[in-house]
């Protein structure tokens, strides 16, 4: 039993990473996409399939409110509020050459990223190594919920009054005079 | 599973999000490369949060935090695309290389 | 909780809470109740007060004679992160070490989450007549964040009750006082309003438990400074007044804040004012933080308490009415960063190590501050800015005092020093009301016939403020005098000297003020009239409290018994979670020099005034006084004293010393140059002007023109290529950090 028990953890460990790996490359060839592509209705419809992808990390990650949070949050909302703002915007809905600044300007950008990500990456790799999750635990929604209304209940106040404050904010600056 | 691949994950979306802000002109299209930096923090959030909650099952901070991103994100979002139909209204045309007003 | 501890002491909350509702109850049914309504409200809540602040009092002072038996505190939360942030377990020898020690109490009838504290002292290996009273505190928790929780509460001590007592008399007399005054004012209901909020506000800060309470509170006195300053917004000076009292003030709330933050992560995370105590107490406590934070928090002092350099807010306030410039500029808002001190002591006390030098910066920056502010209350006219600068001096002897480690004194200072500069305001207030709204002392004079009862009741405060012997003002004065001159381990001779100095100088410009405004001729239009009693009722009071509050503090001398002498040092000060101190004792020789020096002071401004522009003037020339009288000259001719030294030094010296130059140097040099210049001037003009000249000229502008443009091409207005720079700039960082790090 004890045997059977440490080849199924062995075999669980390889699918988490396989899948992960699998959701990993998606992810960042999507938003590479995003970041590229022609289209702006496309990059809107790529840029659901990386926070698709996060929500599936977070399940990963064993933070199940979390991953159903950004789902709810940024697929259901934010994407159709973005394809809103295409549509008012009156953008075309096909291939435009104009969504992109001219090559120097994006070797420029290139540039920079790549920078930062060394610089990032050589940080983590310094601080991190190869240092293993070990077990994750499932993080419940009940304990996430005790977290937020008793450790970080004033932030989550500020929060909701940033909330409010945002949204007469939007509605001052979209309305027609 | 490396604390690792999680975060690398998140520098690279980080970075391919700082690109993104910078070389498109669209602004639909940058505020979306701004949701990319937004998320890539979330996803290392949740995974430091994950590593801490193994050792210390009452502590959820990182989750937390993570979502107080998603609603700053969703406010920022909100107020953004508000922005650009104003910008789009009062120009039309929501090329933010023509926005230079305050140039010197 | 402590059983024993009584009603009013753990319900001083209900204090404060009275004056905010009289101020939402003025504030909006104020403009529909006529004046006497809604002064009524005012006063009324006010009294309630009072009565309360006595019981408070009343019931320290039994606690004090009958202190709570104090079992040994057991090792709670509180004592455990205590403990291990000053790295090493409190020690429980001394008396005065050792955390507070918190205890979670019943959880209150209404539901209210009610956690009272009782601080209990570790077991102390105490002298036999040493008792120590830690104070009442009752907290509950205000919010929580992150895991710390921040509470809001009372904590009452003596230093408490005596605030509590102070603040609601005088706040009580100035409302009585402000009926009459501010009769048919446009903003009536706007002023009582403000005056409550005030009242509250300055309630709530003296009976704080923590830290970040006394910034609301310290905030809230401010805001409400700065609307009875600009009360008469209408003219543009009152405006810039109470705009110049905001912005100063928040130069000092800079610091006080910083102060805060400081002492929270030096005492562990923590706002109590008594856990903060006790770990500048602890022996393993970090000296320098708590210098850091001392000094930090002696910027919101400097800037609230009128100190060197930062007083020059205080003298322009009295644009406001002037029953505020009593309460808020004179008796209590000003006070209160000695209050900070006097409450964060052990800070203060370890951190500047004022037992064992002979200077520190607090003493220091008080001493000044005596005499900067004495010195500029000679050349006034305006009667309310001499006495505000007197305020100024008088703060200075009070930071001085605690600076040497006088704290007796400097609070006892504190208390007498609020009754009769009151009383000198609402004096003053009085004149102007007889005198037609004015302040110029020369558009004053001979009002003392016409104002007996402003007249006697002025010059009785006055002889307090002066230190005459036995008025108020002496025991406090000479208190603080005798603290700096026995110091702690060494003696504060340079305060003795700039304590003593100030001493001559405030009787000499009192006796100034009191000649121009109540001597001599009228010089004013019309025919002054005395007030109505309600303005000089107060006036009574304020004066009685002038004559006798110095008794409360009489020093041991001719073997008085016990129970007499030194009540308010055995009531006021803490002696829990205190630094232990030395007493000053009474020392005759100086008590009867001090009050020579004022005599002299007196006798100096009285030759000058009475004697000097009588006929009598040329007989002082040739009498035995003509050294006081030359030496008075040279004081007295302090206005252009100011304008010969500050602005002649400036000005004179250096317009004559230019002139000089001008005449013989320039001129000889141009004479001289005159013709070789004419002979050389045309070779020059064509080789170098044209060339060299204009070339560096020409070359200059092009260079910052090109210069400019490559500047200005950064500013593109273009966001993107500032988040291209800024990113950049990020990254550039973060190498350099992570180079610095692995090097």
């Amino acid at each position: 039993m004890i045997g059977v028990g440490r080849v199924l953890a062995a075999d669980l460990l390889v699918a988490q990473n396989i899948a992960f790996y699998l959701i990993a490359v998606g992810m960042v060839i999507a938003a590479v996409r995003v970041v590229t592509v022609k289209n702006m209705v496309h990059a809107a419809l790529w840029l659901v399939l990386v926070l698709g992808g996060i929500a599936a990390q977070f399940i990963l990650l064993a933070a199940e409110f979390i991953a159903i949070t950004q789902v709810l949050v940024y697929i259901g909302a934010i994407i159709v509020l973005f394809l809103f703002g295409i549509m008012l915007t009156r953008a075309p809905m096909d291939r435009s050459p104009d969504l992109d600044h001219p090559k120097q300007a994006r070797v420029v950008g290139a540039a920079i990223g790549l920078v930062l990500l060394a610089v990032m990456g050589y940080a983590l790799w310094d601080g991190f190594e190869d240092r293993q999750f070990g077990q994750i635990l499932v993080q419940r929604t009940a304990q996430v919920s005790d977290s937020i209304f008793s450790t970080y209940l004033l932030p989550f106040e500020v929060v909701s009054v940033l909330l409010l404050a945002a949204l007469i904010g939007a509605i001052v600056l979209a309305r027609r005079d | 599973m490396l604390v690792n691949q999680f975060l690398f994950l998140g520098a690279i979306l980080f970075c391919i999000g700082v690109y993104g802000v910078l070389a498109r002109r669209n602004a639909v299209l940058l505020l979306m490369s701004i949701e990319l930096i937004l998320n890539s923090v979330n996803i290392n959030l949740v995974a430091f949060g994950a590593l801490w909650h193994a050792n210390d099952p009452s502590n959820l901070s990182g989750q937390v935090f993570a979502l107080f991103v998603i609603a700053i994100a969703a406010a920022e979002v909100g107020v953004g695309l508000a922005i650009v139909l104003m910008l789009y209204r009062t120009r039309r045309s929501i090329d933010v290389s023509e926005v230079d007003l305050m140039k010197g | 909780m402590d059983q024993n501890a009584g009603w009013f002491l753990e319900n001083a909350w209900i204090i404060p809470l009275i004056m905010a509702g009289s101020f939402l109850t003025i504030l909006f049914f104020g403009k529909r109740l006529p004046e006497r309504g809604t002064a009524g409200i005012g006063i009324v809540a006010v009294g309630v007060c009072l009565v309360l602040s006595l019981g408070v009092a009343t019931q320290w002072v039994q606690r004090v004679n009958d202190p709570p038996v104090v079992e040994h505190g057991t090792s709670t939360e509180g004592a455990g992160v205590h403990g291990a942030d000053a790295g090493e377990p409190p020690e429980t020898g001394g008396p005065h070490d050792g955390p507070a020690v918190e205890q979670p109490g019943p959880v209150g009838v209404e539901g209210e989450h009610a956690a009272a504290v009782s601080l209990a002292v570790p077991a102390a290996a105490e002298g036999g007549e040493h008792h120590e009273v830690p104070p009442v505190v009752n907290q509950i928790t205000w919010f929580q964040n992150g895991g710390v929780e921040f509470k809001v509460g009372t904590l009452v001590d003596g230093l408490t009750a005596m605030m509590l007592v102070t603040v609601t008399i005088i706040s009580l007399l100035v409302h009585i006082y402000s009926r009459e005054y501010l009769h048919g004012d446009v903003r009536f209901t706007h002023y009582y309003a403000f005056l409550s909020l005030f009242t509250a506000a300055m309630l709530f800060y003296v009976m704080s438990s923590s830290t970040l309470q006394m910034l609301v509170g310290w905030e809230l006195v401010g805001v409400c400074s700065f609307t009875l300053i600009g009360h008469w917004w209408e003219e543009k000076k009152n405006t810039d007044a109470a705009l110049k009292a905001f912005l100063t003030n928040r130069v000092g709330d800079v610091g006080l804040l910083l102060g805060v933050v400081v002492t929270f992560f030096a005492a562990g995370g923590t706002f109590e004012i008594l856990e903060i105590n006790g770990y500048a107490l602890s022996p393993g406590a970090n000296q320098t933080l708590l210098l850091v934070g001392a000094l930090l928090l002696f910027g919101g002092v400097t800037s609230k308490s009128g100190q060197f350099p930062l007083h020059t807010w205080l003298p322009d306030a009295m644009a406001g009415p002037t029953p505020v410039s009593a309460l808020i500029h004179a008796a209590t808002m000003v006070v209160a960063g000695v209050y900070l001190i006097a409450r964060l002591y052990a800070v203060f006390f370890e951190g500047l190590n004022i037992g064992a030098n002979a200077i520190n910066y607090v003493a220091l920056i008080g001493g000044v501050t005596i005499l900067v502010g004495a010195s500029l209350a000679f050349v006034q006219h305006d009667l309310k800015k001499v006495l505000a600068y007197s305020t100024i001096s008088q703060l200075g002897y009070m930071v001085m005092a605690l600076g040497v480690g006088a704290w007796t004194a400097g609070v006892f200072h504190l208390f007498t020093h609020a009754f009769f500069k009151a009383g000198l305001f609402l004096g003053a207030g009085s004149v102007s009301h007889a005198a037609h709204h004015t302040f110029d002392m020369r558009e004053m004079g001979g009002l003392r016939k016409h104002m007996p009862a402003t007249f006697a009741t002025f010059v009785i405060c006055t002889a307090a403020l002066m230190g005459i012997f036995p008025l108020a003002g002496f025991w406090s004065k000479d208190e603080i005098l005798a603290g700096a001159s026995q110091g702690q381990e060494q003696a504060y001779t340079l305060m003795l000297i700039m304590g003593a100095i100030g001493a001559l100088l405030t009787a000499a410009y009192m006796t100034r003020a009191i000649y121009l405004t109540f001597f001599g001729e009228y010089r004013g239009h019309g025919t002054p009239h005395e007030s109505p009693r309600i303005m000089t009722i107060p006036l009574w009071i304020l004066s009685f409290g002038a004559v006798t509050f110095g008794f409360l503090n009489f020093p041991k001398v001719l073997s008085l018994p016990e129970g007499l002498t030194t009540r308010f040092e055995h009531f006021v000060e803490p002696t829990f979670l205190f630094p232990e101190i030395e007493h000053p004792t009474f020392n005759p020789v100086l008590a009867i020099v001090s009050t020579l020096l004022a005599a002299l002071g007196f006798a100096l401004a009285y030759q000058y005034y009475w004697l000097g522009r009588s006929p009598l003037a040329g007989l002082s020339q040739k009498s035995g006084f003509r050294q006081g009288y030359v030496l008075l000259q040279n004081k007295y001719y302090l206005d252009t004293l100011y304008t010969d030294i500050i602005v002649g030094a400036t000005k004179g010296p250096i317009a004559r010393a230019s002139y000089w130059f001008n005449q013989y140097v320039i001129d000889a040099i141009v004479n001289g140059a005159g013709r070789i210049s004419v002979a050389i001037a045309s070779v020059l003009y064509r080789e170098v002007d044209q060339q060299v000249i204009d070339g560096i000229v020409n070359g200059c502008g092009y260079v910052s023109e090109s210069s400019g443009q490559v500047l200005r091409r950064m500013q593109t207005g273009k966001v993107q290529q500032y988040a291209a720079l800024l990113f950049a700039a990020a990254a550039v960082l973060a190498g350099a950090f992570i180079v610095a790090v692995s090097l």
